[in-house]
């Protein structure tokens, strides 16, 4: 029998409303974590993946609610249906969440030392001395010299990686089992991004951390992640092992979001090639597949009937007819439909 | 061509090299400053010169000697000094401590008539004499009318703007943070507050109790409400949708928490800065009351009630007014003149 998984969602899908309206960021989305697991979730801006997150840790905005028939169980219990006693001290404990701008995400008025001993001693009960302690040693963990004395600083004194490191700490301190990370290097410079996410790294395996990695990078979740999601308009369009989902032979928009990121191999002066069209609008979603607007094999079935997440290929699910249709006939079609970006550009720079 | 290129380029640095020169460094500085000073003297202590004349002379010394200073403070600071803030800032510091004591201080009596028979009455203002700011015509000393009248100027102008800033910035705090309904009453309530005649207000509360100090400043605290309501409530608002809350809400902290520890500690910056204004407005509010005879009566000193009384006589012997009104703009002005400066200073650290 397969162990309780740590985290496991069902149909989670959120209601937002605005102005008369109401739309769903996040619709029907289902996945299984397990203890020491990493999970990437990747999408473009606007495709809840922040929603999701946010909905996980229950810190939704007011006018957004969790819809019925959602279920979110941590350890095989769900977690709506905890004891208030119990449900004070969850999540921070248990789970925890790391954001994405170090800039606003620490209080500016405050100093780090009372940022970070807060949570120690209302949820650990620490006394302030060994809540100052034990903050001074996760700043040194995370790779802050002088932890002792950034406990008296104000955030605008550190640069931004360092902040970012502080988060990080903060999210960590009261030993969590499952972090959040929505888009923790996107702030970032680039250099920064790297030691960000090493680090990261480095912790999850050190604590045996389950981790939710949240970013709009699909190269960078799938080297840093076990199993990935591709996420669009606020559903998982495709789900599988990091590396398939990175071969681009399952569902045309992760095909499409990797043909738009630069590569070392290609030719100098090829052109990146972009999605066509624009980011759908939840208000008025078409009936069929949400991508069919900007997917360039839709057809009319793809216009009138929403595909359903289904296998593929072992342990790799996709939402597309026409993938189903090419897995189906034992051949990656979709492949070999796909034009070589390279060559066209090539044409297009002579042209 | 190249001269009508070069000669925007020359043109600024030779007129400050002429500046410079006409200054002429430190010494022309410090040459202004004790000239600036001895027509300060000259202006101020009595001699045969007509009083406008005296008047035209004090003002031009006083501008001459912040500028001398200023110029010579910076030279010897190495960077610029601000010495019209520090001027400022002393005499709050000076009027603050003559009021706490000055029942220590060497002065005229203020209030008691019959300690007075003896006293020459009107005598007019020499900083030498033991009248320095002249006796009215009861041989009251006009000196110890405005220290004393300066104890109930800053009680009333702080304890006001304390009741103001505690209740409205509480109320302001609640409904920032909660929105909805209380935030949709406190608005009606405070606008209508707003709307309402303060003067009229005040004349009904001393109509129905005595005006005594004490009422006085709960009377201007009541008034002062509405603006801290809208101040705090504002801030509130867009610090409560900044990320930090977001970041302690996925920490577990409660509302309390996040109200006190997280918002607070970002409103009090603001707060502090606009009382420095609503001080000075409160302080020339209780002197228009005074005047009109709605606050602190006669014989205790007050500069509102000194001014009135004074008033009488101002053709012949204006010092009876000019005294007490003199404290009274100068006070407004620093007080106003050191809440900009602190607005300065807390503005690049609060972003």
């Amino acid at each position: 029998m397969e162990p309780t998984p740590l985290l496991d969602v069902v149909d989670q899908t959120v209601d937002l409303v605005t102005g008369d309206q109401t739309i769903q960021p996040v619709r029907s989305v289902s996945f299984q974590l397990r203890r020491g697991e990493t999970f990437g979730i990747v999408g473009e801006s606007g495709s809840g993946k922040s929603m999701l997150a946010k909905s996980l840790m229950h810190i939704l905005p007011d006018n957004a609610r969790v819809a019925a028939g959602s279920s979110v169980r941590y350890d095989g219990r769900r977690v709506d249906e905890l004891p208030s006693r119990e449900a004070r001290h969850f999540w921070g404990t248990k789970m925890a969440m790391v954001f994405q701008d170090p800039m606003t995400t620490l209080n500016p008025v405050r100093t780090i030392g009372a940022q970070m001993t807060d949570p120690l001693r209302y949820h650990l009960k620490l006394s302030r001395s060994a809540a100052r302690e034990r903050a001074a040693d996760l700043l040194a963990r995370v790779g802050l010299s002088e932890p002792k004395r950034r406990l008296g600083q104000h955030p605008h004194e550190l640069s931004g990686g360092m902040r970012q490191r502080v988060v990080i700490a903060m999210a960590l301190s009261c030993d969590p089992e499952l972090v959040i990370a929505d888009e923790p290097t996107t702030a970032l410079d680039v250099t920064v991004q790297r030691q960000i996410l090493d680090l990261l790294a480095d912790l999850r395996a050190e604590r045996d951390l389950a981790m939710v990695l949240i970013s709009h990078d699909l190269g960078l979740v799938s080297r840093h992640t076990d199993r990935v999601a591709v996420m669009y308009a606020g559903r998982f369009v495709e789900h599988a092992a990091s590396a398939a989902v990175f071969a681009g032979e399952g569902h045309p928009y992760t095909a499409a979001l990797l043909d738009s990121m630069p590569r070392f191999d290609a030719p100098s002066h090829t052109r990146l090639r972009s999605i066509e069209g624009r980011p759908p609008d939840l208000r008025a979603l078409p009936a069929g597949c949400s991508f069919a607007p900007r997917c360039r094999y839709a057809d009319d079935r793809c216009r009138q009937e929403r595909p359903r997440l289904l296998p593929v290929g072992p342990g790799h699910d996709v939402a597309c007819h026409r993938t189903e249709e090419a897995a189906a006939g034992a051949g990656t079609v979709l492949a070999l439909g796909r034009d070589d970006p390279h060559e066209l550009s090539i044409e297009q720079e002579v042209g | 061509m190249s001269e009508l290129l070069l000669e925007p380029v020359v043109a600024p640095s030779d007129a400050t090299t002429r500046r410079r020169s006409f200054l002429g460094g430190r010494a022309g500085a410090a040459a202004l400053t004790v000239a600036s000073l001895v027509a300060l003297v000259v202006g101020i202590a009595g001699s045969p010169l007509p009083l406008g004349v005296r008047l035209a002379i004090a003002a031009a010394g006083a501008i001459g000697a912040v500028r001398g200073a200023r110029i010579l403070a910076s030279d010897i600071a190495g960077h610029p000094v601000d010495v019209g803030f520090w001027l400022a800032a002393g005499w709050l510091l000076l009027l603050l401590l003559s009021a706490v004591f000055a029942d220590l201080l060497p002065l005229g009596e203020a209030s008691d008539v019959s300690k007075t028979l003896l006293e020459p009455t009107l005598v007019r203002p020499d900083l030498l004499s033991s009248h320095p700011l002249g006796t009215d015509r009861q041989g009251l000393d006009i000196l110890a009318g405005v220290i004393y009248g300066a104890r109930v100027s800053l009680l009333v102008g702080l304890g006001a703007v304390a009741i103001g800033a505690f209740v409205g910035g509480a109320i302001g705090l609640l409904a920032g943070f909660y929105r909805r309904g209380l935030d949709r009453g406190v608005a009606i309530l405070s606008d209508s507050m707003m709307a309402f005649p303060p003067l009229v207000f005040l004349m009904a509360m001393v109509a129905v109790l005595q005006p005594s100090a004490r009422n006085v400043t709960i009377a201007l605290g009541i008034i002062s409400i509405p603006s801290y309501i809208r101040l705090v409530r504002a801030n509130t608002m867009t610090l409560a949708k900044r990320e930090f809350v977001l970041a302690s809400r996925a920490l577990a902290a409660d509302d309390r928490r996040i109200l006190l520890r997280e918002i607070l500690p970002n409103v009090v910056l603001p707060v502090v800065s606009y009382s420095f204004v609503i001080v000075a407005v409160l302080i020339v509010s209780e002197a228009t009351l005074s005047f009109l005879g709605l606050s602190i009566q006669r014989p205790n000193p007050t500069w509102g009630n000194l001014i009135a009384a004074g008033q009488s006589d101002f053709d012949q012997y204006p010092h009876l007014v000019f005294g007490p009104g003199a404290v009274l703009f100068i006070t407004v002005f620093a007080l106003n003149r050191v809440g900009d400066r602190m607005r300065l200073w807390w503005e690049p650290k609060s972003r």
